[in-house]
């Protein structure tokens, strides 16, 4: 990564924000000038050298580009008349204000997390325009080709501008649900990161890590939301596993076989401290506290068998009540099968099927062959895990389920 | 990602220029500092020295080791404290350090902090660090 790359990760989303309100509130301009910006950048710096302030030089040139923008547009627009106008007053339009540029950086959050915008394409504008990733790096992490990142975002721009989003952190009535919007964008694309629904990597670290950076950076802005620090917690519980969560041959190994000493101790550390701010809280913990929550049940236990299963039991019930969910009901039973052996969790997962819940998931046959396997029941078993791989994904753990099928 | 650190070397000259700037001054350029790493999600800890004067110096170069007292006037650098951040990649570190509050005359060195896993995991010794890193939770 070159100078400018490396400059454009840590001040992208302050630039765009900054540019955005410049704009008023136009973040489909100010994303376009910034990109031009950025390309200008790639092409003369490493020519001409880096200048002494990048960050002033990259604003100056969007700025440039902005005004060039507003007197094209001002013809038909009075809107844009006027931000010409303004800045002909000779200061930099205030353009880098220090006491708003965390305020710009948390309204574009939420303007990219917009509940206008479909779940793709809030994905794609919070890693282009806060976490300053390219529509190419954007391709590669979500196994989808760059025409198709590229389109996304664009359509996003517009659909922002079409549906006038005010560029603004949300006003106090409609926070908590706004905010929840940019939570389940941040887990979507840890969850994506940490978890790859297809193709070869089971664990593309570096987007669940960006989502995890880009969390801190909302609980650093924000302070005080106790889901923020759920989704933290997660994050950092969830990642403390990587490490274990792969063999030599990049083979999955599951939670219960995992070598619990590669487990990674600082991020459990870090994870149970964000576990604790959500709990201090005192309002009870929401769907990713409770998450968390089971996540460091497992995190503190020594092995699969000291892990306080009930406990477990008892959080999925939790979560069943807050964020009720097929997929919950379903670590639900497994947590059962745990605690309390594995005919009363058949009978939960025999309910999930019953009621067609999980339509077209490998997860059900494949906790399903589980359970039966454990009941002595291997005919059925087998089924069961031969559906499961044929409808897996992920090369991975489809190779998993094919080994416990050769296992019997 | 990857683990850096950012280690702050300063002369005998930064040190002085140090003693000589406001104590309020200083805490507020350093925190904001800080305060950007934190709101950019990268920072893992930062740990600033003690005066150099109180620290003493363990010299090797003789069959026994030779204790000395700080002030060492001779050497050209004085490790002053350090940052580990957690960033993509080394030039995002880099910029980070470019960032970084300092005065004119010091540097600061920035190196790549490689994790436990990095060395043989069958080597005794290293298993016995790593039991003491799951028992304290440390980095």
């Amino acid at each position: 990564m070159s100078s400018v790359g490396a400059i454009w990760r840590i001040e992208s989303a302050r630039i765009v924000g900054a540019l955005t309100r410049y704009a008023g509130g136009d973040l489909e301009l100010a994303e376009d000038v910034a990109q031009e910006a950025l390309a200008e950048a790639l092409e003369k710096w490493p020519r001409d050298g880096e200048p002494d302030n990048p960050v002033g030089w990259l604003l100056a040139t969007a700025r440039r580009r902005a005004i060039d923008t507003f007197r094209r547009r001002s013809v038909r627009d009075e809107k844009y008349a006027l931000l010409a106008e303004e800045d002909t007053d000779g200061g930099d339009g205030h353009l880098w204000d220090p006491d708003r540029i965390d305020d710009d950086v948390l309204a574009l959050m939420f303007v990219a997390c917009h509940p206008v915008l479909s779940p793709e394409a809030r994905v794609a504008l919070t890693l282009r325009t806060v976490g300053g990733l390219s529509s190419e790096e954007i391709a590669r992490a979500f196994l989808v080709p760059v025409p198709t990142v590229q389109a996304r975002i664009t359509r996003a721009k517009k659909t922002i501008a079409a549906a006038r989003v005010p560029f603004e952190v949300p006003p106090p009535a409609d926070r908590k649900e706004r905010l929840g919007g940019v939570l389940s964008v941040l887990y979507v694309i840890f969850t994506e990161g940490s978890t790859a629904t297809s193709g070869d990597v089971l664990v593309r670290k570096d987007l669940a890590y960006e989502a995890l950076r880009l969390a801190r950076t909302l609980a650093a802005l924000l302070p005080g939301e106790p889901e923020v620090f759920g989704l933290i917690a997660l994050g950092e519980l969830t990642a403390s596993r990587f490490p274990a969560r792969t063999g030599p041959d990049g083979e999955a190994i599951l939670l219960e076989q995992q070598d619990r000493r590669r487990w990674d101790r600082t991020a459990i550390r870090r994870g149970l401290a964000a576990l604790g701010q959500a709990t201090a809280a005192g309002r009870g913990l929401g769907p990713y506290g409770l998450q968390a929550a089971i996540a460091a049940c497992h995190a503190t236990a020594a092995s699969v068998a000291a892990t306080d299963w009930e406990r477990i039991v008892l959080l999925y019930e939790a979560l069943g009540r807050v964020a009720p969910s097929p997929v919950v009901e379903l670590n639900r039973a497994v947590a059962v099968a745990m605690a309390s052996g594995p005919a009363e969790a058949l009978a939960l997962v025999d309910e999930l099927v019953a009621t067609d819940r999980l339509p077209g998931s490998y997860l059900l046959p494949s906790v399903r062959g589980e359970l039966l396997l454990r009941l002595g029941r291997r005919d059925e078993a087998r089924g069961e895990l031969e559906l499961a791989a044929r409808l897996c994904g992920n090369e991975r753990e489809r190779r998993v389920l094919l080994r416990k099928l050769e296992d019997q | 990602m990857a683990k850096y650190m950012l280690i702050m070397r300063g002369t005998d000259d930064t040190q002085a220029q140090m003693a000589k700037a406001s104590f309020d001054e200083m805490l507020e350029t350093v925190g904001r500092f800080n305060d950007e790493l934190i709101k950019a999600g990268v920072l893992v800890a930062a740990e600033g020295l003690d005066d150099a004067a109180q620290g003493v110096v363990v010299d090797y170069s003789g069959e026994t080791p030779v204790v000395t007292d700080g002030p060492y006037g001779e050497t050209k650098e004085l490790f002053g404290g350090f940052y580990i951040i957690d960033v993509s990649t080394k030039e995002e570190a880099v910029e980070w350090a470019k960032r970084m509050p300092a005065f004119p005359g010091a540097k600061c060195e920035i190196r790549r902090v490689p994790g436990i896993d990095e060395f043989p995991q069958d080597n005794e010794w290293v298993k016995k660090e790593r039991a003491w890193r799951e028992q304290t939770g440390q980095l």
